[in-house]
């Protein structure tokens, strides 16, 4: 058979499946408006004309049902926390979290607060923090990037080999 | 009216229920005593040239060495631009007041934000539910005696602290 390398016509583009369902994912991330505190004002400046996080596909959506991504920016509370998990778990799978600001990260400021939860991953799987106090509309883009890298990485089509049974083959 | 005024009229008109007069300061204090508190507000909100029509604030103070909780009004008049604060002295293992509700409505938020960051019970309060905490909260966190705890819910309530200085 004659090799595919090289024989194409220029208007035709050779890929992987699995890259071209990333490339799809990771260029409509629809995060879900979930504002708690300051870093909220952050969150509107990030997606507002300058920092532009519409670029990268990624648009707000109100309600976790459409909603890819969460990002959890302010302060979390423990009456909070509990709705948090509720929309977290609202959300369809693939989702992912981007814990925004030193109050989501660990409770900041407020983590000796009787009130407030040290951190978001206390409550959900967080997939990138973002310090800051709060994290400027750059450091909020760069986190939404590596999302995006983090989703160029995932594999779908192709069985993840196990350790395990590498081991129990050799 | 100088704090002067209000606390020789609250005298007369309660003689030994009001004490301990504090006017040099920048908001003026007295003690009253916590029986006569509803007649001390009404008292002060209705006659003729108090006319506190306001409570501005309504919060409280925890005392452990002196085993008190201390519930302090502040009250404030706009049509003669005055203002005093009353504080009423209560048992710090049994608080307990009557409402005043009855004379400031807004009272029925600040006295629930009371019970529920001090536990003090106020006798008469139309719906005396916690206001800001979870309703399965325990313990009430303004209290200097206040242990948080090991988890609300499900959730841990530790993390390994970042800056260790920072710990009492």
């Amino acid at each position: 058979m004659k090799p595919l390398i090289n024989s194409l016509p220029e208007t035709v583009f050779t890929t992987k499946v699995d890259d071209i369902l990333n490339w799809g994912r990771a260029s409509s991330q629809w995060y879900m408006l979930f504002g708690l505190a300051c870093c909220a004002i952050e969150l509107m400046q990030t997606g507002g004309p300058r920092a532009d996080l519409d670029r990268f596909g990624a648009v707000p959506r109100a309600t976790p049902r459409q909603s890819d991504l969460m990002i959890v920016a302010g302060t979390l509370t423990y009456k909070m926390a509990k709705r948090t998990k509720l929309l977290y778990d609202q959300m369809p799978d693939p989702k992912y979290v981007i814990s925004m600001g030193s109050c989501s990260n660990c409770g900041g400021l407020f983590q000796l607060a009787y009130s407030v939860c040290k951190g978001v991953d206390k409550i959900i799987p967080v997939d990138v923090y973002v310090p800051g106090c709060p994290p400027r509309p750059e450091a909020l883009t760069e986190g939404l990037l590596r999302i995006q890298d983090k989703m160029m990485r995932e594999r779908w089509l192709v069985k993840p080999s196990r350790p395990a049974e590498e081991q129990a083959g050799a | 009216m100088q704090a002067q005024e209000i606390y020789v009229a609250l005298e007369q008109q309660f003689p030994g229920q009001v004490s301990d007069l504090k006017a040099e300061v920048l908001e003026p204090y007295l003690t009253v005593a916590g029986a006569s508190i509803v007649e001390v507000c009404k008292f002060l909100r209705d006659r003729a040239g108090m006319d506190f029509e306001v409570l501005s604030d309504l919060t409280a103070l925890d005392w452990p060495k002196e085993e008190k909780i201390q519930v302090v009004y502040h009250l404030f008049s706009y049509g003669h631009n005055h203002q005093i604060v009353l504080k009423v002295d209560l048992p710090r293992d049994n608080p307990k007041i009557a409402t005043v509700e009855g004379i400031w409505k807004v009272a029925n938020w600040f006295e629930r934000e009371i019970y529920d960051l001090f536990g003090v019970i106020f006798e008469g309060h139309s719906d005396l539910r916690r206001i800001m905490l979870p309703e399965d909260w325990t313990g009430y966190p303004l209290r200097k005696d206040y242990v948080e705890q090991e988890e609300y819910d499900g959730i841990s309530t530790q993390r390994a602290p970042l800056v260790e200085k920072l710990l009492r």
